[in-house]
């Protein structure tokens, strides 16, 4: 099977240009996303192929972007609404998370909500508490919803294949520090499962679970610990709903240790639930308490002073030192 | 009128709104009883909007309303017996069973279901409006929500975005002079929510509510303005809400004779007046509204004898 190698935002154009190509009914919805490509360029040459029609450039108003979006995706038009930060998810979020993630289920299964928002998350840039959250772990409490947060190409694009095609309301949250970073993509038509995890280096001592912005991060902290002979099992969890419980059990059963990282703040986050997950599923395989690396609980400063809140690579190989003891 | 439906149409309008209001007398005194849990949210008193509007929209067009929607629900003809057994949580609920009051749907009759978050459907309606200009094929999606969903955001936005872009929606509005307890002069610094219409570039208009000829010459120009292209219309129309809030508020308004004011514009009599101008015998009315209570008395006793969802079915339905 070839591969070329391709940016992760090549990857999720790529990924929506042939589904657009193979299904006629889907729709773009968003601000900036005809001529202009996207806020971040994610859709460049979209709008010159498939036209004003399906790469439709609207009004400044998520709410009712959101909102068109289920209505367009319950009559048969598969819709991705793009929101441009991931923070703006607020402005969205009803339509969201109480209509296209219940309305299934409250109407007796007789409407499919093929949904998806893109938004990134848009961290360590100095755009300050508005413009540099992550919020997946609002978007985990609902059921109903997927949660796909990728951290390379690949992965980008295997992911948003299946999500379009399964058809269900689906958070795609992408990362605007990942969008550049390239890595082989199949040239084939491969779409990865939902709720299975990628084990991103092998090890026998410690398991990082971790995904988006932080599986960089860990990798590294895992080479240098290498160095001291501490075998770490990094995972890159990829999905949060579903969230692959029995890969993390698996991998904690292994090693006996975990660390979670993550870029989002430390409470309530995701690694709450991912830690909690081996508590119940391999507690009496544990040899150390599980430790969070996250952001500090603290609206995102600007300037310098966000260096202070972000997690890094030496965080988690603190971490792992700790949990080594 | 450039509307005139015959008289059978009429009569058939006069058999449906004794349809509705002997559905929600049901409702709320099942509700009383215990028969269900949550709450209900009765239309009584503003059935000549279901009634107007829903004769004026073709059986392919689409309808999304509120949680006081049972009167829309029945007017787009969904059977009422499915529709209490929905009230009821049975499973043989439109629904089945875990919508409940608030979440009634039957897409068959492209009944695109009625919603609990106040004007959160409207732009939804506007995404269901925009996917029949795409496939052009010429269906006009109608939304009702209150005068409190005018103050949403998401009203706002889907007024400017569905002018915007031209789609075959008609909005309509039922003013009933409340929302839950706070009066429209004190949430709305206009008379007539149709005014709202004018900064956003669509026609408004604000009709007598408790006519059902009226709102259905109302809707029909607007479902005909955007069936041709012409985009959306906002039709406002003025009615009461005889019942609280639901049937769980409590409280009491300021000024009861206020509030009740157009409970003495009873839609239902007034129509019957209208038809008995027009030759109908007073027999003929008893004999429709004897049927409507049949109608529902055995939609009660359906839902009633029927069973609940089965427990091993609370976790279908949630992905596809």
């Amino acid at each position: 099977m070839s591969t070329r190698q391709l940016s992760m935002a090549e990857a999720i154009n790529e990924a929506i240009r042939h589904e657009m190509r193979r299904d006629p009914n889907i729709i773009l919805l968003g601000q900036d996303i005809g001529n202009y490509g996207g806020t971040f360029g994610v859709y460049k040459g979209l709008f010159d192929e498939f036209g004003p029609e399906r790469v439709r450039d609207g009004p400044l108003c998520e709410a009712a972007t959101a909102g068109f979006g289920v209505g367009l995706a319950i009559s048969g038009m598969p819709t991705i609404v793009e929101i441009e930060f991931m923070d703006f998810m607020t402005l969205a979020s009803d339509a969201m998370c109480n209509q296209a993630a219940k309305m299934r289920y409250f109407f007796g299964g007789q409407v499919k909500v093929p949904m998806i928002i893109r938004t990134p998350i848009v961290n360590r840039l100095g755009l300050g508490a508005q413009h540099s959250q992550s919020l997946e772990a609002w978007m985990m409490h609902i059921p109903g919803l997927r949660v796909i947060i990728p951290s390379n190409a690949a992965d980008a694009k295997g992911l948003l294949l299946t999500a379009i095609r399964e058809g269900n309301p689906t958070v795609f949250v992408e990362h605007v520090r990942l969008y550049p970073s390239k890595s082989p993509v199949d040239d084939a038509d491969t779409p990865i499962p939902l709720g299975k995890l990628r084990v991103a280096r092998e090890g026998k001592d410690v398991t990082i679970a971790t995904y988006s912005g932080m599986v960089k991060p860990s990798l590294d902290a895992a080479i240098n610990l290498a160095n001291d002979g501490i075998e770490c099992e990094v995972l890159d969890l990829r999905t949060l709903a579903p969230l692959d419980r029995e890969g993390i059990c698996a991998s904690v059963k292994k090693t006996g240790r975990l660390v979670v990282a993550h870029e989002a703040v430390k409470t309530a986050g995701a690694g709450a639930e991912i830690a909690q997950t081996a508590m119940e599923g391999a507690f009496d395989y544990l040899q150390a308490p599980i430790l969070r690396v996250a952001s500090k609980d603290l609206p995102i400063p600007t300037g310098k002073l966000q260096d202070l809140v972000y997690p890094n690579s030496a965080d988690v190989e603190t971490a792992v030192r700790k949990v080594m003891e | 009128m450039k509307h005139q439906p015959d008289m059978k149409t009429l009569l058939h309008w006069h058999e449906q709104m004794w349809t509705i209001r002997y559905f929600e007398d049901n409702a709320i005194s099942s509700f009383r009883k215990g028969h269900f849990t949550g709450s209900t949210h009765p239309c009584i008193g503003q059935e000549a909007i279901a009634v107007g509007a829903g004769a004026a929209l073709k059986p392919t067009d689409q309808v999304l309303a509120t949680y006081r929607g049972h009167g829309h629900a029945l007017a787009r003809g969904l059977d009422p017996k499915r529709l209490m057994a929905e009230l009821l949580c049975k499973e043989t609920g439109c629904s089945g069973g875990r919508g409940g009051s608030m979440h009634l749907c039957d897409v068959s009759k492209d009944f695109w279901g009625t919603n609990a978050v106040v004007a959160a459907h409207i732009p939804i309606a506007g995404g269901v409006a925009l996917s029949n200009k795409l496939k052009k094929n010429g269906r006009v999606t109608a939304v009702f929500f209150g005068d409190g969903a005018t103050c949403e955001g998401a009203f706002f936005e889907t007024l400017n975005m569905a002018t915007l872009w031209k789609v075959p929606l008609v909005f309509v509005c039922e003013n009933n002079g409340f929302a839950i307890s706070v009066p429209t002069h004190m949430a709305i610094p206009i008379e007539n929510i149709a005014q709202r219409a004018q900064g956003f570039g669509l026609p408004g208009v604000t009709v007598d509510g408790n006519d059902p000829r009226h709102v259905h010459e109302a809707v029909s120009a607007a479902a005909e303005h955007a069936r041709r292209g012409g985009g959306p219309t906002l039709v406002e129309c003025k009615t009461t809400r005889w019942e609280r809030h639901s049937a769980i508020s409590a409280g009491k308004y300021e000024n009861e004779d206020e509030a009740m004011k157009w409970k003495k514009v009873d839609p239902i009599p007034r129509f019957e007046k209208f038809l008995k101008d027009h030759g109908v015998k007073a027999a003929k009315l008893d004999e429709q509204r004897e049927r409507a209570k049949k109608l529902n008395d055995e939609a009660l006793e359906f839902a009633m004898k029927s069973d609940h969802p089965k427990t091993e079915t609370a976790g279908d339905f949630v992905f596809a």
